[in-house]
């Protein structure tokens, strides 16, 4: 039985408050399972429907069509045990102003009538480093305090599936690196984590499957390792100091004075290296590198679908001549 | 504690914990009531023979504080919660639609009598009342206390806005309590104006209360608890409902 499985899910709304503007497609057929145990990444812009996604495993939100289900109980017939296995880091960064953090998880316990849950919480509250906050009013921690207050929350009736709506947005290295060693610890003790995260980066550390959403449509669902291989495999990277030909920029990536070109063997390196050379532009700090997570999602994102030719087609073998 | 019990907890020490502000307010609100119209209108305002003005207005402001205060308590926790985002927390769980209710309902009716029991205390000096039939006096304050505890639920369902409320609150609430009898038996108004108060649901809270106080009342007790009990089912219907289908809390 799968951790989690989405059937067909589907969710339109109306743009306009009386229903009669035009109809958004927030998700549109998307079906994928998620294994037990599995640390599974869900990517895509910022729109692209991974929140929608979530809140419908959540019930904060309803599909429009399909079906949901948590270790084989569907979140809208059997909502209660499905939300019993589903703990849910929330990627709003909220609070209840009249406790105590210790006074939240207790409360947050007893929702899932957990009583006497008190070793589990201060285990909870030494993982993350909230130990000598236990006893502060929610209002007086920082952000950073409350994301991990939000982290305790959300496992504090130990749930099979974690799920971690963008959990690490504005958060500074060190509870980035308590947050991940606690939940990696989690998910070698079984449980399954659903990921969401702007830092690619970390999911290709950390989840072994990826799935890349992007106008509310599966576009890629594999092994992280198998994405990394089937992207190009190197890519070439140096600086300039002056502007890149347009048509070489279209082709780049390009950060500040960092240019990058996706290469897929030493031929097009060359090829990139002579073009430059042509325009006149001078090539420094030139490396070659392996083809990171963030390359691949460029790369899937970028992507026309079938048919649709792209804007500006640059012939590479004529720009080398 | 059970998972209901603890949003119940949760929400009765909420109000709790403001207690200044949600207990005391309207306590103090009371009394200055009492000393104004009871000053005012304690030799213009004829009520009952053998009740006096005083005696008479201090069941009606006790009943008046439970309702508003009840009525603020479920309306103001949902609208604060769906404003700050905390309401995820509760959202989150497999409490059932019920469950909600009831601890909602319940918190109200707890901060309800609490208040009630507060206004007692300080305005019986001004004018004691009789206690002729205690048990209509809990009955009317607890059915009346759930009765705005659900119209309170479904309040903060509808609002999305502070505005929103507060226009509630105050174009609702305030004139249909305030327009019941508190500060007067209605038999003292001209027909028409009687007529119009039998078609408000307060009025017979308010009256059925007193009824518990003075022996005596507008209309009979069990009338006004028909009325009464019949509200609370109908809001309680609506609430139970909007809950279920998640109205402006789950999307």
């Amino acid at each position: 039985m799968p951790a989690i499985s989405f059937q067909s899910v589907s969710k339109t709304y109306s743009s306009a408050r009386n229903q009669t503007g035009p109809v958004v497609k927030a998700l549109d057929d998307v079906s994928f399972d998620i294994r037990q145990g599995e640390f599974f990444g869900l990517l895509g812009p910022n729109g692209a429907g991974k929140t929608s996604l979530i809140s419908i495993l959540a019930g904060l939100s309803r599909a429009s069509s399909g079906t949901v289900k948590v270790h084989g109980s569907d979140v809208l017939a059997d909502y209660a045990s499905a939300r019993r296995k589903l703990g849910v880091v929330p990627q709003e960064l909220v609070f209840d102003p009249f406790f105590s953090v210790r006074e939240a998880l207790r409360i947050q316990s007893g929702y899932f009538g957990i009583k006497r849950n008190d070793d589990w919480i201060d285990e909870l509250l030494v993982s993350l480093g909230l130990a000598d906050k236990a006893n502060a009013n929610m209002r007086q921690l920082s952000g950073g305090m409350k994301r991990r207050v939000l982290v305790a929350q959300a496992l504090v009736h130990k749930p099979q599936v974690i799920v971690l709506d963008e959990p690490t947005a504005g958060v500074d290295v060190e509870l980035r690196q308590t947050l991940w060693q606690f939940i990696a610890k989690l998910n070698k003790q079984g449980s399954t984590v659903l990921l969401t995260t702007h830092y690619l980066e970390e999911a290709e550390a950390l989840c072994s499957r990826i799935a890349m959403l992007k106008q509310g449509r599966v576009v890629a669902l594999a092994q992280t390792s198998e994405l990394l291989k089937a992207a190009s495999s190197n890519v070439l990277r140096f600086k300039i100091d002056s502007e890149l030909p347009t048509h070489l920029a279209v082709q780049a990536r390009i950060t500040g004075r960092i240019v990058q070109f996706p290469a897929h063997n030493a031929h097009e390196i060359e090829q990139y290296l002579a073009a430059i050379r042509e325009a006149g532009l001078v090539a420094e700090d030139v490396e070659i590198r392996k083809a990171d997570l963030e390359d691949v999602f460029l790369d899937v994102m970028n992507k026309k679908p079938a048919g649709e030719t792209p804007a500006v087609a640059v012939d590479l073998a004529k720009v080398a001549t | 504690m059970t998972g209901w019990q603890t949003l119940l907890y949760k929400e009765t020490l909420r109000f709790w914990k403001v207690g200044f502000q949600t207990v005391g307010a309207p306590v103090l609100t009371a009394v200055l009531y009492m000393l104004i119209f009871g000053h005012v209108l304690q030799d213009q305002v004829k009520v009952y023979d053998q009740v006096s003005y005083t005696a008479f207005l201090v069941p009606g402001l006790v009943m008046m504080s439970v309702l508003q205060n009840a009525f603020a308590n479920s309306s103001s926790s949902l609208i604060q919660s769906k404003i700050m985002g905390s309401l995820v927390f509760v959202l989150l769980t497999p409490l059932s639609h019920w469950h909600w209710f009831f601890a909602y309902v319940g918190s109200s009716v707890a901060r309800g009598l609490l208040v009630g029991v507060g206004v007692f205390a300080v305005t019986v000096f001004f004018g004691q009342p009789a206690f002729v039939a205690p048990l209509w006096i809990v009955l009317f304050a607890v059915l009346g206390a759930a009765m705005l505890g659900a119209l309170g639920v479904i309040a903060g369902l509808w609002s999305e806005k502070f505005d929103q409320m507060a226009a509630f609150q105050n174009f609702v609430i305030m004139p249909m309590t305030f327009l019941s009898g508190v500060f007067y038996s209605i038999h003292s108004l001209p027909p028409f104006w009687q007529k119009v108060s039998h078609l408000n649901p307060f009025f017979y809270m308010i009256d059925g209360f007193r009824y518990g106080f003075f022996g005596v009342s507008d209309v009979s007790p069990w009338l006004s608890l028909a009325i009464v009990a019949t509200a609370l089912l109908a809001v309680s219907a609506v609430a139970v409902n909007l809950l279920r289908t998640g109205y402006k809390i789950r999307h």
